[in-house]
């Protein structure tokens, strides 16, 4: 091996992903499923993890099939490898953390549809080796799920009120109980999800240069 | 080896289709009787909840066993029919001409006597939604409700399974003082109803919302038989 498994390169696989080369922020990859399973804090982290640990073997699968797969049938040997992962991923979940599972709903089956994926697949794991395969999954899955964790984050918090599911702003600050507070009804609809994207992308520009277009 | 050949390419492609086909088959199979008996811990959490006994997955099955004190079916003219109330399959009674429903019914012993618990099954937005309801033995008075959800909206139409939407049920009346069917009325706070027929529906979740109160008066008549054998 002519590097090692913590190279300068290969942490920046892992570290890019979450920073400058985020997938929702800069590559705008993976909104649905950003703007639909974030109005609480709980549904939007099971969904992050499971769509790392699908990102991150899905990666590896394929980067070691690379060399075998027929290039006319690329795209479909990714589905077929993805779309297992998830039924798998989805399966598990019903076993062993059934209210979570009944939490996240149809989105785990989503996951399927999820942009970032096939981007990963086809841009990274078809040329690379597995472990670099494998880390890039893992920093595309984080970089995914800290986007929808602040998002989620604040919609939660204006929208209800609470923080994985417990009570943040007293109730007896609301105008019903004698106070002059009211949760936001906006924050829980999608749209507003939508415009908490555009403000970090917002902030995330103006603050590193090399994402600002002349 | 040429990879873009066509035998290669159906090879692989027949072989991948094979092999991924077997794994998702066993792994379906070796997680099904978790899965089976996380459903049926729930279901018996949910029946209990209606009454407003709260369980863990942990304790759910004892404390069933010893409030449920007699399940049995009845048919839509309100007679009891042979059959195991929890093994009825909701959705497939529902495809069934109203006459030929099997209609579960369930009785806990609370501390304020027993009440009849009724499971409801229904369309939300996305996909079916379900429940079960708790009656007082006046047979009009409902005593609680719980209900939950296959695919509604996270924060929106998936409230209904929240405890802030379901303790406002309890107290409220299913028959008018005539003794005419009203059930339960699921509407924002501004629409006129009458206020023991009503419950506040949920913002951003009005389909879910009208789905819920169709169920509801959907079952109620079906149970409409029963309820009037029992006031007798």
């Amino acid at each position: 091996m002519s590097e090692g498994l913590f190279s300068k390169k290969n942490i920046g696989l892992l570290g890019n992903p979450i920073g400058s080369n985020n997938p929702i922020t800069v590559q705008v990859l993976g909104i649905c499923s950003a703007l639909a399973v974030t109005a609480q804090l709980k549904p939007a982290f099971v969904m992050a993890l499971s769509v790392t640990v699908v990102v991150a073997f899905g990666n590896v699968i394929i980067s070691l099939l690379r060399n075998t797969i027929p290039n006319r049938i690329r795209i479909i040997v990714q589905l077929v490898v993805i779309a297992a992962l998830v039924i798998i991923v989805d399966q598990f979940l019903k076993a062993f953390v059934y209210d979570v599972s009944k939490q996240l709903s149809v989105f785990v089956g989503l996951i399927i549809t999820n942009c970032i994926l096939m981007g990963r697949l086809e841009a990274f794991a078809l040329a690379n080796k597995p472990w670099p395969s494998f880390l890039d999954g893992i920093g595309n899955g984080a970089g995914y799920g800290l986007i929808l964790i602040i998002i989620a984050f604040f919609r939660e918090l204006f929208g209800s009120g609470t923080l994985w599911g417990y009570r943040i702003i007293p109730e007896s600050w609301y105008i019903a109980n004698g106070g002059f507070y009211s949760n936001n009804g906006m924050m829980i609809l999608p749209p507003m999800a939508l415009i908490t994207v555009g403000v970090i992308i917002w902030v995330q520009r103006s603050r590193n240069s090399k994402l600002q277009e002349k | 080896m040429d990879t873009n050949g066509n035998k290669y390419t159906f090879i692989y492609a027949s072989a991948m289709v094979i092999f991924v086909a077997a794994i998702l088959s066993i792994t379906a199979l070796k997680l099904k009787p978790f899965q089976q008996k996380n459903v049926a811990i729930e279901k018996k959490q949910n029946i209990l909840s209606s009454v407003g006994i709260e369980s863990t997955f942990a304790n759910a099955e004892s404390i069933y066993a010893e409030r449920i004190v007699n399940s049995y079916i009845v048919n839509f003219s309100g007679e009891q029919i042979e059959g195991n109330a929890f093994d009825i399959d909701l959705k497939t009674e529902r495809a069934k001409p109203e006459a030929d429903r099997k209609l579960p019914v369930y009785e806990c012993k609370t501390d304020e006597g027993i009440k009849y618990i009724l499971p409801m099954y229904g369309a939300g937005l996305w996909g079916p939604i379900w429940g079960y309801v708790s009656v007082n033995d006046d047979m009009n008075t409902l005593y609680g409700a719980n209900f939950a959800h296959a695919g509604e909206t996270p924060g929106l139409g998936a409230e209904i399974s929240t405890k802030a939407f379901q303790d406002p049920f309890k107290g409220k009346k299913i028959f008018d003082e005539s003794g005419n069917l009203v059930s339960i009325i699921v509407a924002k706070s501004s629409e006129n109803a009458p206020a023991e027929h009503k419950v506040d529906g949920i913002s951003g979740g009005t389909i879910t919302s009208k789905g819920l109160q169709a169920m509801l008066l959907n079952d109620f008549t079906s149970y409409k038989a029963f309820f009037t054998k029992k006031k007798q």
